[in-house]
């Protein structure tokens, strides 16, 4: 069978795609499955320091390309679960290290060995994006709440239609649905309404989300954080399970808390 | 709170401004180019009918993701112009 590949993008950068990546395979791996995430961003890597594995780096992805280590030297493993790996990206190099077809041979080469694939994506739809994309079974787009993040992923999603990707599914990031309430904030149905594709997840914003990234703790590990139980969802609705969406307005606040409450 | 309520929510906003901003990005279709296209538009169709240049309506309209140009282009009925 192999692996699936699953390539994470957003056009706009800062919206949450190295997040995403590792804790998607963090809560895929956390659950048996053998887990490869591959840091696509050549000259910017940061999927190591989010998943805290940068002090372990020996070999990049660009020294499996140029034939300077084997690929299972490249694979850092993480030592909190069974079977998950970082291969991460150079710093010291740019886009034009890698091709669209490296990328392809790299990931068939591992297929066999993994049932995972994700790759983190550079922001942009240039050389580094088209890498990421290219060895792609299915495209996952991330966005915020917000106008320019909205507008990018509309652009990428165009693109990724028109490279016969077919039709990426959508995960928005960062909701504050007290903003959403007081009419400050798009939606998630506005922004469906607006990018009219598949949702496969809504991530509520989360100062967990940043405290877990400050240790190198993906929040997909913290049992008690909302964003690390949305991660979770969607990786379940990745392996093809049905997962009802979270509602958003449990835990707001202790107050709306005991409101809830008194209606039940 | 006359104000307060007056004064559009700001995600509501941001909803109608994208709408618009992603039509001429679907499209790759500035403003000005869709005026263009409009005047060509009727400039052909004038070689052959008439049109009631003021009641014509062309816009681009957006459905899930693909984009449709809408016209609706009233000709002048000749009934009108004898009895005018």
């Amino acid at each position: 069978m192999g692996a699936q590949v699953v390539t994470i993008t957003s056009g706009k950068g800062g919206v949450g795609k190295t997040t995403a990546v590792a804790n998607l395979a963090v809560a895929l791996a956390a659950d048996g499955a053998r887990v490869v995430c591959i840091d696509a961003d050549i000259g910017l890597r940061n999927l190591d320091v989010v998943m805290g594995l940068e002090n372990r780096i020996v070999y990049d992805l660009v020294d499996v390309i140029e034939g300077r280590c084997r690929l299972r030297q490249a694979m850092i493993r993480d030592k909190r679960l069974p079977e998950l790996y970082l291969i991460p990206a150079a710093q010291t190099r740019d886009k034009s290290a890698v091709s669209p077809s490296d990328m392809i041979r790299l990931c068939e080469e591992l297929r066999n060995d993994v049932d995972w694939i994700l790759i983190d994506s550079p922001a942009g739809i240039e050389r580094g994006f088209k890498n990421a994309i290219a060895p792609a079974d299915q495209v996952l787009v991330i966005t915020n709440p917000e106008v320019s993040a909205v507008r990018d992923a509309d652009r990428v999603i165009g693109i990724l239609e028109a490279e016969g990707k077919g039709t990426p599914s959508l995960i928005i990031n960062r909701l504050n649905q007290t903003m959403v309430k007081h009419g400050d904030m798009l939606s998630a149905e506005d922004v469906l309404d607006l990018l009219a594709i598949k949702l496969i997840g809504i991530v509520p914003e989360d100062d967990q989300v940043i405290v877990a990234t400050n240790r190198g703790v993906p929040v997909a590990l913290d049992h008690k954080s909302r964003a690390g139980q949305a991660f979770r969802d969607i990786a379940r609705r990745l392996k093809g399970e049905q997962v009802p969406f979270m509602n958003l307005e449990a835990g707001s606040s202790l107050w709306e808390r005991i409101i809830r409450l008194g209606r039940k | 709170m006359l104000n307060f309520l007056k004064s559009k929510r700001s995600a509501t906003s941001a909803k109608e401004r994208l709408q618009l901003v992603l039509i001429h990005d679907r499209t790759d279709l500035a403003p000005a180019e869709l005026d263009a296209l409009k005047d060509d538009l009727l400039a052909v169709i004038s070689r052959y009918v008439e049109i009631e240049t003021e009641q014509v309506r062309i816009r681009l309209e957006g459905d899930g993701r693909s984009q449709r140009l809408v016209a609706d282009i009233p000709l002048r009925s000749k009934t009108r112009r004898r009895s005018g």
